[in-house]
């Protein structure tokens, strides 16, 4: 049955061949929607294995899933099926071009490609190559449009990644030197753990270090940030979904998966001050954006920085940092898709420009709202309870400081977020109700379905995602205590 | 090839090959005309493999023969005849005068570079073994530093990617020095992903230059916060 974890990226991939032969205008984004679901399915057949054996390994040192990656698995591909979905009234609207419909399907399902390729991969240089993959595979996703906004947006990120990706590369190839010196062992993350303690600590240090900065840049922690507002705002809307809610948080899993290799005294707490910079940063620049898409873009960094920063609240820090990294995927994605729907109802995106949306277009107004009080962290929503929960492991581990300045940050992004959207939603409306334009049908089923769990996930959690979590936790506590 | 003085003579080779690696990194930064660019990357790399064919003597292992000829087919003949496909000879013929620091600056920066990574990989080199290892390192990371340098001065498109693929390279020529026996499935599939980034940048800048008219890719600063045009 492990064959399963194979299957998953290769329905994906396959998806792609099939995109690209020239048949009808559905053909293509039909083909992207039944992978995305056939993923979806397949990822919670094997996340259920991981749930009740621990771990599914389809080739020893290679192919491997664990808690961790389970958790990471799923969202990819839940959000890989929404996106999807939401491409087909997407492309329905916006393009009207054969060959435009083809290429983007095909890029699109490279990029879901290479996105499920990062969790079910357990070689850390195999990893590298599938994260880069998903930084090159969606270059020309965010250069769609063709517009010079576009196009300077996607050279930007493809320097800035690639400069990243490169760094990175090094860490990598420090890291194995470090494992050889401990003796060796299968190139994996379990193998790693394994030596964990034996590793020369000036060796494992500077890989980290190089890996942080490398993968940082695609995460987008401040002061390397400058590329992802930018091109989170200029793709497509299912696009900006997949990058800001699931590609920077891969990234985010491949620097977690290290922490727990480092035994040094400090590293939780400048693990804290790595994020507690982003958010602060983002929290304020959130203040003067004029461009809704990039509003939620900014948003993101600071999600990073507070996962980052609940991850450095120590082992009572892991579980929210996991509940948080899952609430931001699935909100996010959900405020991008409201964003998508309110852009091809206005086609604008200044904020300046929009005014009473409620009036022009109840149903995206009303989306657009839920998914800002959601991402902000108000109840009932999902980001509502991991931030709770971050707060208490924050003051189990007597970090008050930290707590006090993210506490703070977060409530400037949430005041931000707001203040921006409530311009936006209320008021006298700046473009009157147009009763001909409608809106497609998929789009508003996407924000439905995705909006399901940003919900529920606020009230309830099943015992099995419980389970999940506390496993994904363990791989993150460090083997040996500093 | 386990005679002590076959194995003292391959790392002198190996040395002289890291020198006149460092000097084609420091050539990217102040070779202005674009053509001359990318003739010197095709040297940087071409060191690069005979670094990975001298280091496969003296650590006695086939995985850097095989790294070593994937990266000549690789970087030595399909990037720059894919460059030469994508763009038009215009470009290459081009002289390069804006870049945002001048040349002496960039590289006395440069050279500044270079001891700041003989710094910073002196401590590494203490749990390291031989003559080889203590020169892959140093090197490597400098040309990691001075590619990014590069990739930072110049606004021309292929002069910026090809500082780019100078730091791949010195990560490269790095990792081969400290992790010889890395599994070769790793090296071979990231070889495969420069190609690929050298193909998607060719397309982009193509598109670059199709709807804003220039490849000076460093003039594209319209995204701002503050001020709309």
């Amino acid at each position: 049955m492990s064959i399963i974890l194979i299957l998953i990226p290769l329905l994906s991939f396959a998806a792609v061949l099939l995109s690209l032969l020239p048949l009808g205008k559905r053909f293509a984004p039909a083909i992207t929607l039944m992978a995305g679901i056939g993923a979806f399915l397949l990822a919670l057949l094997a996340v259920s294995q991981v749930v009740t054996a621990h771990r599914v390994i389809t080739i020893p040192g290679w192919v491997e899933l664990d808690g961790l990656s389970g958790v990471l698995l799923l969202l990819v591909a839940f959000l890989n099926a929404t996106a999807a979905l939401f491409s087909w009234g997407y492309l329905g609207a916006h393009v009207h071009q054969l060959h435009r419909i083809r290429s983007y399907c095909a890029h699109f399902n490279l990029f879901t490609f290479s996105l499920l390729l990062v969790p079910v991969l357990a070689q850390p240089a195999l990893v590298w190559i599938a994260i880069e993959f998903t930084s090159l595979f969606s270059v020309l996703l965010v250069a769609f449009d063709n517009t010079h906004a576009a196009l300077e947006a996607a050279w930007k990120y493809v320097a800035l990644m690639f400069m990243g990706a490169t760094v990175a590369l090094l860490g990598f190839f420090i890291l194995f030197w470090a494992q050889q010196k401990a003796g060796g062992g299968h190139y994996s993350w379990e193998g790693l753990r394994a030596v964990a303690g034996q590793m020369p600590s000036s060796l494992i240090k500077s890989a980290f270090i190089l890996i942080l900065i490398g993968l940082g840049a695609k995460v987008g922690f401040v002061p390397l940030h400058t590329w992802l507002p930018d091109a989170h705002s200029q793709a497509p809307s299912p696009v900006c979904a997949l990058l800001s809610g699931i590609k920077t948080t891969n990234s985010l899993y491949c620097i977690l998966r290290l922490v727990p290799l480092l035994i040094s005294g400090h590293l939780q707490l400048w693990m804290q001050i790595v994020g507690l910079i982003s958010a602060g940063v983002a929290a304020f620049l959130l203040l003067q954006v004029r461009d809704y898409k990039r509003l939620f873009a900014y948003s993101t960094v600071e999600h990073m920085g507070i996962i980052f920063v609940a991850a450095g609240f120590g082992i009572s820090g892991n579980y929210s940092a996991l509940l948080q990294m899952i609430g931001h995927s699935l909100t996010k994605s959900f405020c991008f898709y409201a964003a998508g729907l309110a852009l091809l109802v206005l086609g604008t995106r200044e904020i300046a420009a929009v005014r009473g949306l409620i009036r022009t277009s109840p149903f995206a107004a009303a989306m657009l709202l839920v998914g800002a009080l959601a991402i902000g962290g108000a109840p009932p929503f999902a980001i509502f309870l991991s931030e709770l929960s971050i707060l208490r492991a924050g003051l189990e581990g007597k970090d008050y400081v930290t707590i006090l300045l993210l506490a703070i940050f977060v409530t400037v992004a949430f005041f931000g977020i707001l203040l921006q959207v409530n311009r936006m939603v209320f008021g006298e409306p700046s473009i009157p109700r147009d009763d001909h334009k409608k809106l497609p049908f998929t789009c508003a089923l996407t924000l439905i379905i995705a909006g399901i769990p940003v919900l529920a996930l606020g009230f309830y959690q099943p015992a099995s995602l419980h389970t999940l979590l506390d496993l994904a936790a363990a791989q993150l506590t460090p083997v040996i205590s500093p | 090839m386990n005679h002590p003085d076959a194995i003292n003579w391959l790392q002198n080779l190996n040395a002289l090959t890291g020198g006149l690696f460092l000097l084609t990194t420091f050539g990217l930064v102040a070779m202005r005309q674009v053509n001359a660019c990318l003739r010197l990357f095709i040297a940087h790399s071409v060191f690069l493999s005979v670094s990975a064919f001298l280091l496969s003597g003296i650590y006695h292992t086939w995985h850097l023969v095989v790294i070593g000829v994937v990266d000549m087919v690789t970087k030595a003949i399909v990037i720059p005849w894919l460059l030469r496909r994508a763009l038009r000879d215009e470009v290459y013929t081009r002289r390069e005068i804006t870049q945002a620091l001048n040349i002496p600056t960039s590289l006395l920066a440069a050279l500044g570079l270079t001891v700041v990574a003989y710094i910073l990989s002196t401590p590494l080199l203490a749990v390291g073994d031989g003559l080889t290892l203590g020169l892959n390192l140093p090197i490597g990371l400098a040309g990691l530093l001075i590619g990014g340098l590069t990739a930072a001065v110049r606004r021309e498109a292929v002069p910026l990617l090809l500082g780019l693929l100078a730091m791949e390279n010195s990560a490269f020529f790095a990792g081969i020095g400290v992790a010889p026996e890395m599994p070769v499935i790793a090296e071979v599939s990231i070889a495969f992903d420069v190609v690929i980034l050298v193909f998607i940048v060719g397309v982009l800048t193509q598109a670059v230059q199709e709807h804003i008219g220039t490849t000076e890719v460093g003039e594209l600063t319209m995204l701002k916060e503050e001020t709309k045009p």
